[in-house]
């Protein structure tokens, strides 16, 4: 049963269990360093539909059907979907995952969607209220540019701080029981807002939300940062990645080596155009369903935190002069030893 | 220690890396002045077939904004403006382009309300505040003229 520590965090008694995950992406994703450890890679970014919101819909799809057969499991025995995107009413979400019949509640939290999805299917596990649940998120560049900035084809320059939106996406189905890793704990985080309105500087403005969420996390549980194999946010990308070290270091919490961002491990920023690094509710998704997953089943990893970040802006807010309100939430990922 | 809002966009300003703002302007210098060269050279070309100078600029500016078009259409035009910045933005081929590309990328929500009623989201203020600012300019200068 799920029971509260401390302010902000809810442990999992019953360490509900990965049962599958599944991480698809783009060409680009492809051609960065993590590029082995992505279950399909498609090469032709409209996967051949007619419209990018309609592309992102399908890499959804194929998320979900994949992550479905690594689990053997068939849509009628998900109890519940946990969806989300970066898309207006979330339509690469709830169109992606019309044809199914599985219950299902879309979720916005922008780049920290992952996290948000993951934390509410193990909660919905662990409290007895579903057997299995499936967390899944995408973006997709080409759509993410549509609705926040500017046509594709559009001649501009992106600053050094603007961060790269993914086109990826990410599924993981939770249950009870098995080997696989299991999620010990989860916190949700509250609004942080420092004042950062530069919505092509997203790592600035989502560092402290970041910052706060994992050291509500360590009050709440009596631990440091030196306690995990692995810390990771997502993302926060080269610019906010390095305001976020510094904020840790003033709560008396530095970070070490274990300490690393979902940004910037999907690129290789010396090599691909992405300035400041990944960003976008598939890239984190994507970098924990292959990557992190990976290397905790392998037995490199045993002691996880992933921490996604959202920056909760939308254009009209933006272009009303306001600032970016930021989120982080927070999901302890653990091996049975 | 607690950051307050203003420390904390003190340190962001500091951390955030700078725009390359020498380069990009020698940049922006070559490939603009190549553009306008370019533009001159075509009408050059016209003036020597014996057109009149007006036409011959009308036609060097119509060719400019055919290949910035062809360009955008190719989805070269943005690669290039990656590097060129106000280089392709601030010549004619920059209005061509931010008119062509919502064009382009729109036109999945259909011919009326997506291609031609988005075809301006880039260069519609340009289009309003360049007309609002040259019938300025001409009431000044008629009612300067008037007292001359």
């Amino acid at each position: 049963m799920p029971e509260r520590l401390g302010q902000y965090t809810v442990t999992l008694s019953g360490r509900p269990t990965i049962l599958g995950s599944a991480a698809v992406v783009g060409k680009r994703e492809g051609e960065g360093p993590l590029g082995r450890y992505f279950d399909m890679i498609f090469e032709d970014t409209t996967l051949g539909e007619k419209s990018w919101e309609k592309a992102e819909s399908a890499l959804q799809r194929e998320a979900f059907m994949r992550v479905l057969n690594k689990a053997g499991l068939s849509p009628s025995q998900i109890n519940y979907l946990f969806v989300g995107d970066l898309l207006n009413q979330s339509i690469a979400s709830t169109f992606g995952m019309r044809e199914y019949g599985v219950p299902l509640l879309c979720q916005f939290g922008a780049c920290s969607t992952m996290a948000q999805t993951l934390a509410l299917s193990a909660i919905f596990v662990d409290s007895g209220a579903a057997d299995i649940c499936c967390a899944l998120t995408s973006s997709h560049f080409c759509s993410a540019e549509r609705q926040f900035r500017f046509p594709l084809e559009y001649g501009g320059q992106r600053p050094p701080t603007s961060q790269w939106t993914a086109t990826a996406a990410g599924a993981i189905i939770v249950g009870l029981g098995g080997s696989g890793v299991r999620i010990s704990d989860v916190t949700i985080g509250y609004i942080t807002d420092l004042g950062i309105n530069d919505a092509n500087n997203m790592g600035a403005a989502m560092a402290p939300a970041a910052a706060e969420t994992i050291s509500a996390y360590f009050k709440d549980t009596s631990t440091k940062p030196d306690d995990y194999d692995l810390i990771v946010t997502g993302d926060l990308g080269a610019v906010g990645s390095e305001l976020f070290l510094q904020l840790m270091e003033r709560k008396n919490y530095p970070l070490g080596s274990n300490y690393t961002d979902c940004g910037l491990l999907i690129y290789d920023r010396s090599k691909q155009d992405v300035h400041a690094g990944g960003s976008g509710c598939g890239c984190s998704a994507a970098v924990l369903c292959s990557y992190i997953l990976s290397k905790m089943e392998s037995g490199e990893l045993h002691n996880v935190l992933f921490v996604a970040t959202g920056a909760l802006m939308s254009p009209t807010s933006s272009q009303q002069g306001e600032s970016i309100p930021s989120i982080a939430h927070l999901v302890h990922l653990v091996t049975m030893k | 220690m607690e950051v307050t809002g203003q420390e904390y966009r003190k340190l962001s300003d500091q951390v955030a890396p700078r725009s390359p703002v020498l380069k990009n302007c020698i940049k922006a210098f070559l490939i603009g002045g190549l553009i306008c060269a370019i533009g001159q050279i075509i009408t050059g070309l016209v003036l020597n077939t014996g057109l009149g100078l007006k036409d011959a600029r009308l036609i060097g500016s119509s060719v400019l904004i055919a290949l910035s078009a062809i360009l955008t259409a190719l989805n070269l035009y943005d690669d290039i403006a990656k590097h060129a910045g106000a280089g392709t933005l601030v010549p004619i081929t920059g209005f061509a382009n931010s008119i062509v590309a919502p064009a382009i990328e729109f036109k999945s929500e259909g011919l009326i309300m997506g291609l031609a009623a988005k075809m301006f989201t880039i260069a519609g203020p340009v289009l309003v505040y360049g007309i609002t600012a040259s019938i300025i300019y001409g009431l000044i200068l008629n009612l300067v003229t008037m007292f001359k």
